[in-house]
């Protein structure tokens, strides 16, 4: 059975013939395995976030339907389904070991876990020094990275991730993405990733989605048969820049499309 | 800010008030102004220390602190109370909203005759008038802070299994508190400002009362010193206010 399955799925925001009512997505389907990465590629605004939203259960289709393990999504599942938001959503007034308190105390691990638990999580991202440090406290860079590092310390089966290396400069993107990697081939999560990085998106994917612009449609499936954890060396490869340059190819009529409309 | 420049503010606010002091005296002492509208400081002294030994002013001091205290406790509980129940729901939250800033835009004032016709001349009136004019600013703050608590962060919330309690303590709360703590305090000066007012308008106790008598009785030096009472009261629960909501939001 999917791990995640959209089915026909169509979303449009705003009142139903009002002038500001914008269709995001459009019979938009396809399935994630089990321990399968699958990214989502797409022009800036096709539908990605609202995509993610409503496997989340932070947002109902206005047609067709979001399952995960087969059961239809009506709400956040906690206990199934973890979710990285495009922006930090670390609570400002905690500290950022507060935070992972907050999230721990959710997932009914025992209080004397919590901080080997929670500086486990940072030492994976770099942080570990900053446990004691409020957000503000904190370059945007490195908020994501907590905020990437408490999204996996969720230990869901299911991870949703919204560009979580967006405000990362390209070398802190490659090692995160490594770590990533070997994390998969470790603990078999199923993840699904929004990037605009082609080399991200070929690096870490088995699977990757080009969504067309607004409204998205699926426009094409790249797969990426390479098995993880995943050598650096892999980027250097001939099948990588053919992938890439792949989605390069898919994506670049897509983007000319969103652009042209953005300023007609 | 270094630990020397802060002393800056203090010394001008000092540097203010002496000279205040300083312009009183010689105001006095030149004769131009009738000492029936502003008496020389040392009377307003003496006045003070006779007011304070006698019997009259600790019982009211007393009537006018009980009745701030219980207007403000009423505001405040169902300010609180009141902004809570409207932002559980987006429609509720949209339709009054505007009405509550509304009615808030209104002096209240104006209202005070009726007060006095039904609650009477005694406390009561300034009790019901001084919580229905503080109500307003906390229920209107505590309106706008639950009502816009980042989107984002509720979601983040929900996605990681908060429940409903939770999320008002770790969630809604912390982002509402600091709008929220505004209009408790703006609350309670209203509070404290229109009890003493509504006592000088229409009373028969309090220290408001005792102001206006004064005045009437064409005792300026003693209305000042009530005046006095007032200002250093005043002082000290500014100083008190900020205090408890330093701690509070320490915590
Ligand atoms: N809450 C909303 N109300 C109205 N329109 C919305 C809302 N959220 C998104 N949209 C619209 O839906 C479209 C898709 O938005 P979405 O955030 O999913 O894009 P995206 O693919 O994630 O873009 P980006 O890559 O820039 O993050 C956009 O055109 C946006 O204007
Ligand atoms: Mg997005």
């Amino acid at each position: 059975m999917a791990a995640i399955s959209v089915r026909a799925v169509s979303h449009s925001f705003g009142l139903p013939g009002k002038q500001n009512r914008i269709a995001a997505l459009k019979n938009v389907s396809f399935d994630v395995a089990p321990g399968e990465f699958v990214t989502i590629l797409g022009p800036s605004g096709c539908g990605k976030s609202t995509l993610l939203n409503m496997v989340g259960g932070l947002l109902s289709p206005s047609e067709g339907a979001v399952q995960v393990d087969g059961t239809p999504v009506l709400q956040p599942l906690p206990e199934r389904i973890a979710y990285v938001f495009q922006e930090s959503t670390l609570f400002p007034w905690y500290t950022v070991e507060e935070n992972f308190a907050i999230l721990l105390r959710c997932r009914d691990v025992p209080r004397s876990e919590w901080r080997t638990r929670t500086l486990a999580a940072l030492t994976s991202v770099g942080m570990q020094d900053f446990a004691g440090h409020y957000p503000k406290q904190l370059s945007v860079g490195m908020r994501q990275r907590i905020n990437l590092a408490r999204g996996i310390a969720s230990d869901t089966d299911i991870l949703l991730m919204d560009e979580p290396f967006a405000a990362l400069d390209e070398q802190s993107r490659m090692v995160l993405g490594e770590d990533l990697s070997a994390l998969l081939g470790r603990t078999g999560k199923t993840i699904l990733f929004v990037t605009h990085s082609l080399a991200e998106a070929v690096f870490l994917s088995d699977r990757i989605l080009v969504l067309s612009a607004r409204p998205g449609r699926v426009k094409a499936t790249v797969a990426v048969n390479e098995p993880h954890p995943r050598p650096p060396d892999f980027m250097l490869t001939s099948d990588f820049s053919e992938l890439r340059n792949q989605c390069y190819a898919l994506l670049r009529d897509e983007i000319r499309l969103a652009m042209a409309e953005a300023v007609a | 800010m270094t630990e020397t420049s802060r002393l800056w503010p203090c010394a001008i606010q000092g540097l203010i008030a002496a000279g205040g002091l300083l312009l009183w005296f010689v105001v006095t002492q030149s004769g131009e102004v009738s000492p029936l509208f502003l008496p020389a400081p040392d009377a307003v002294v003496n006045a003070w220390v006779a007011l304070v030994r006698s019997d009259e002013f600790w019982p009211a001091v007393g009537v006018t602190l009980t009745t701030i205290a219980a207007a403000y406790i009423l505001a405040a509980v169902a300010g609180l109370l009141t902004g809570w129940l409207i932002t559980r729901s987006p429609l509720l939250t949209r339709a009054f909203e505007p009405l509550v800033s509304g009615i808030f835009a209104i002096p209240i004032t104006l209202f005070f005759p009726l007060f006095i016709l039904l609650f009477g001349i005694g406390q009561e009136s300034k009790l019901a008038y001084g919580a229905v004019y503080g109500f307003f600013p906390v229920a209107l703050n505590t309106i706008a802070g639950f009502a816009h608590v980042d989107r984002r962060l509720v979601d983040a919330a929900r996605c990681m299994g908060l429940s409903r309690f939770g999320l008002f303590r770790h969630v809604l709360l912390p982002a509402a508190s600091p709008v929220i703590f505004t209009g408790l305090r703006v609350g309670f000066f209203i509070c404290f400002a229109s009890v003493l007012g509504g006592e000088a308008i229409a009373s028969a106790a309090g220290i408001g009362h005792n102001i206006a008598l004064s005045a009437e009785l064409f005792e300026p030096a003693r209305m000042y010193a009530w005046i006095v009472c007032v200002v250093a009261a005043a002082l000290v629960l500014t100083a008190l206010v900020s205090t408890i909501e330093r701690r509070f939001r320490d915590s």
